[in-house]
């Protein structure tokens, strides 16, 4: 490999990121594999003559040896094919497309209200150190850790979307078909404030930690003996030094938020891959079981990937090691 | 001689820890000429970078500035404010720090770093004029003025140079005050010696006071004409360099002095017993009475003033008189150290190499050490006298060639050498901080060694007898490591290794860590023991006078090959390597602070 910088190393991770899908691939067919139970049968029911259970397995491609219904299925995965839906006989594809768009704008409103408020947070609580900002933000972002997401949306559906208090605000997300999550936002108000509740302790506690770390250096004593303003030490010298490691708790936290947000999702009724994911499983829909755990993966190797390019950015040490 | 204004007036200055009435610092007073060079000298936990701190009118964490002035013209630096602070941070005092690795930012470029201090103070009219400064500032202190070296990071320099850089950014707004603290700790002779005469010229050629920091007497007295001394707090003595080293009126002056290795001349190096009084638990007579030879009842009763004792000579000592008037350094003759090899070699290498996978950084070492001799292998950092001491203990295993020990090849693993090889040759670890288990009792791991190897009929007598012998004494065996100097520690790690009678000790640096007074009690303490029980040393260590203290004969490592070796009288005195020269010219020393 004989790129160098930046450009290289993603390059570099990116292959790895692939060999990591192939294995994670494997161990997913694997599993389902080892479901109990026979999706033909739980498609046709209990009436199902031994014929017509045959004619369906091969139909659904169920019929062949586990080796080739593999590498039919990860053929298939490479073209953009996942496969039809055993319970909704629908490509894969075509019955997730929108939950994934949901789910992902879902996401996407969460990271980009929680990230700033938590390094902005994080930063100021490191800077007022033991004082009552401080203080009061610790004790905050350690109940709300504490606290499972779903009493933090149901207290927030009591608050805010019922009569009892206010009621301003819809209590579940209902996506019509064909629309998308943002046409109507105050309906996304409620399952985001959750999850950016849910995520914010977090990330608020390692900036806060990384950032008194960084403030007791040397660099930054040293910047404040030449002379600069607080704000260039703060916001120069301080800030990119403590964002390297926070960097990889907030691609954990977003990745979590990708895949592990069906009880938000139940809450609110929001249609998205988690609660997808769970109707498949129940169902023994495997082909969107494997497509879905597939993409959970892409996005957990996806994000890590960006975190470490993010953190090398402002660390230039890392940089010529590449 | 008349004396124009001082650049610095420092007066009373006292820095206490925060909201306490507990003084860090106290009665700290001096001045300044511009173009001068002052060192300020004590030991770690002296309050000398504290005190160098406040000139600047910053404190760590903790500490507060409560009384005192820093007059800087007719300014006085602690009256400021904090906006006022920070216009004269950088442009008028300014601050090199010790560690110049920790202290430029890694993710600013240095042309960056040096460029915002200028920017802050709105040096020059516009940035032509600020580029302009920096190019001539990168060539005072002897680096690359291209652009694109300004555009490298902290990582991509070496030590010395980022050394220099905290220098340009230090002298950049032509400050009238510069403080230096410690800057050239943990760099090699070598560049160290470059260092200083980066300082010494820019003090003189932009007429700027200096106060240079240090631990090291020898170092600041090849820099500074006038020296304060400092001890708990205090300055103790201040005077010329001059009188400092041959005529000091403060007993501690004396005992520091006594604790500095020469090159010239062998004598044996005389330490402080006891430690000093840290903030808090500081008696209210004399701080240094407890350790003083000549102490008597008023000593013990009020604190002495500062008074003066010659021309430009002040102390704190009410019997300096009588201190002036002792004998000159009063360390005795050292006693003879064997310099040949007595007998047959009990540890012999014949052509060792050794490396880190594909880097070699040992090659073709041959020596012989004998019974009751003391080998120094002297070299700088990163010359492989470390990894060498390491594959003779068995704890670095990438090595080929032969280590014998009395004529039996050693395995290069020490998990692949007999029980009794591993008895027979120990060793001392540089950082007694990091060495020794904090969750075990001194007297556990003294035992240690016992339990491992046996032969000892009586562990408990053993433990105890070890104890006395590193002057310790039965008491501490029930100490954590964590209640103990770094002195002390060192003297624990010395009883483990020498608790089961091993023939050859292996000491890897271990004063590197410790100040100078306690470095000397630990050569003292070694030089004996090694006599006393006729082993065989292997001294390894960078700091070459040491060298004369201790070892009969000495090994220069440069780039992982032995340059030279020889006794040390000769190779000191007529040293027939480039690199052994240099690295003796190179060595400040009080016959280089005293010329």
């Amino acid at each position: 490999m004989k790129l160098g910088g930046i450009a290289g190393f993603v390059v570099r991770r990116l292959l790895l990121g692939l060999l990591v899908l192939g294995l994670v691939s494997i161990v997913v067919f694997a599993a389902t594999q080892a479901l109990p139970g026979d999706p033909a049968r739980s498609i046709l029911g209990r009436t199902a003559t031994p014929a017509s259970l045959k004619a369906l397995r091969d139909q659904l491609g169920l019929g062949g040896s586990v080796l080739s219904q593999y590498f039919s299925w990860i053929g298939g995965l490479l073209h953009g094919d996942a496969g039809n839906s055993l319970a909704a006989q629908e490509p894969v594809t075509d019955l997730l497309g929108d939950k994934v768009v949901n789910s992902a704008f879902l996401v996407f409103c969460s990271g980009i209200i929680s990230i700033p408020i938590s390094v902005a947070i994080g930063s100021y609580a490191a800077l007022r150190r033991d004082r009552t900002f401080d203080v009061s933000t610790s004790i905050a972002t350690l109940v709300f850790a504490a606290l499972p997401e779903f009493v933090v949306g149901v207290s927030l559906v009591v608050i805010f979307a019922t009569t009892v208090f206010t009621g301003f605000l819809p209590a579940i997300t209902i996506i019509s078909p064909g629309a998308r999550p943002w046409n109507d936002m105050t309906a996304m108000i409620l399952p985001t404030a959750t999850l950016v509740l849910a995520v914010t302790p977090y990330v608020v506690r390692i900036m806060r930690a990384s950032m008194i770390e960084v403030l007791e250096s040397d660099y930054v004593e040293m910047a404040r003996l030449k002379g600069l303003p607080e704000r260039t030490v703060i916001v120069r010298h301080a800030l990119p030094n403590a964002l390297g490691p926070t960097f990889q708790v907030i691609a954990i936290n977003l990745a979590y938020l990708a895949g592990g947000v069906i009880v938000v999702e139940y809450v609110f009724n929001y249609a998205g891959i988690g609660g997808a994911l769970r109707d498949a499983v129940s169902t023994q829909d495997l082909p969107v079981v494997q497509a879905l755990a597939m993409l959970i993966a892409a996005v957990y190797v996806v994000l890590n990937l960006l975190a470490d390019v993010a953190t090398i950015i402002v660390t230039p040490r890392l940089r010529t090691r590449l | 001689m008349s004396t124009p204004a001082p650049a610095l007036v420092v007066t009373g200055l006292r820095v206490t820890l925060r909201g306490t009435d507990t003084d860090i610092v106290d009665e700290v007073s001096f001045s300044i000429q511009p173009g001068e060079v002052l060192g300020l000298v004590g030991e770690s936990g002296s309050g000398k970078t504290t005190a160098g701190l406040a000139l600047l009118g910053h404190t760590r964490r903790g500490a507060e500035i409560s009384a005192g002035s820093v007059l800087v013209g007719d300014r006085d630096i602690l009256k400021l404010g904090l906006g006022e602070l920070r216009r004269i941070r950088g442009s008028v005092v300014s601050y090199v720090p010790q560690d110049p690795a920790a202290s430029l930012n890694p993710a600013l470029r240095i042309g960056t770093q040096v460029m915002e201090v200028l920017e802050t103070h709105s040096f020059g009219a516009d940035q032509t004029e600020r580029r302009d400064r920096i190019a001539e500032m990168m060539r005072e202190v002897a680096l690359p003025d291209a652009p694109a070296y300004l555009r490298r990071y902290p990582h991509e320099l070496s030590g010395g140079q980022q050394q220099r850089i905290g220098l340009a950014m230090a002298f950049a707004c032509r400050p009238r005050v510069i403080v230096l603290d410690e800057p050239t700790t943990g760099l090699d002779v070598t560049t160290q010696a470059h260092v200083l005469g980066t300082v010494r010229e820019l003090a003189a050629l932009h007429g700027a006071a200096a106060l240079y920091v240090s631990h090291d007497l020898a170092v600041v007295g090849t820099l500074a004409a006038r020296v304060a001394v400092m001890y708990a707090g205090r300055i103790v003595e201040l005077g010329s360099a001059d009188e400092l080293f041959r005529s000091a009126a403060h007993p501690y002056t004396r005992r520091l002095v006594a604790a500095i290795p020469h090159l010239s001349g062998r004598r044996a190096l005389v330490g402080i017993p006891g430690r000093a009084p840290s903030p808090g638990s500081r008696p209210k007579g004399c701080f240094f009475a407890a350790r003083c030879t000549l102490v008597q009842p008023a000593c013990e009763e009020a604190q002495p003033d500062l008074r003066m004792v010659g021309d430009q000579h002040s102390v704190r000592c009410i019997r300096a008189e009588e201190v002036i008037g002792q004998a000159v350094l009063a360390s005795g003759a050292a006693d003879e150290i064997a310099a040949g090899a007595a007998g047959e070699a009990v540890l012999s290498l014949r052509g060792v190499h050794a490396g880190y996978g594909e880097l070699t950084v040992v090659h073709d070492v041959n020596l012989e050490v004998a019974p009751r001799e003391c080998l120094a292998l002297v070299g700088e950092s990163g010359s492989g006298k470390t990894t060498l001491a390491r594959s003779i203990a068995g704890l670095h295993h990438q090595r080929t060639g032969e280590i014998l020990l009395r004529g039996t090849p050693l395995a290069a693993s020490s998990r692949g050498r007999p029980r009794e090889a591993r008895r027979d040759i120990q060793y001392v670890f540089q950082n007694p901080y990091g060495s020794l288990n904090p969750r075990r009792t001194v007297g556990q791991i003294i035992r240690q060694p016992i339990e491992l190897f046996g032969g000892v009929e009586r562990p408990d007598a053993a433990v105890a007898e070890m104890l006395d012998r590193v002057a310790l004494g039965g008491r501490y065996a029930d100490r954590y490591p964590d209640q103990l100097s770094g002195g002390e520690r060192q003297r624990v790690a010395i009883a483990r290794a020498l608790v089961c009678r091993p023939s050859v000790l292996v000491c890897d640096e271990v004063t590197s860590a410790l100040d100078v007074s306690v470095q000397a009690a630990i050569v003292e303490l070694l030089a004996g023991l090694q006599r006393d029980l006729g082993l065989a040393m292997l001294f390894v260590t960078h700091n070459l006078p040491l060298v004369r203290s201790i070892a009969g004969r000495v090994a220069v490592m440069s780039t992982g090959r032995i340059v030279e070796m020889g006794v040390v009288e000769h190779v000191l005195r007529a040293p027939s390597d480039e690199y052994t020269r240099r690295l003796l010219s190179d060595t400040p020393s009080l016959e280089t602070a005293t010329a």
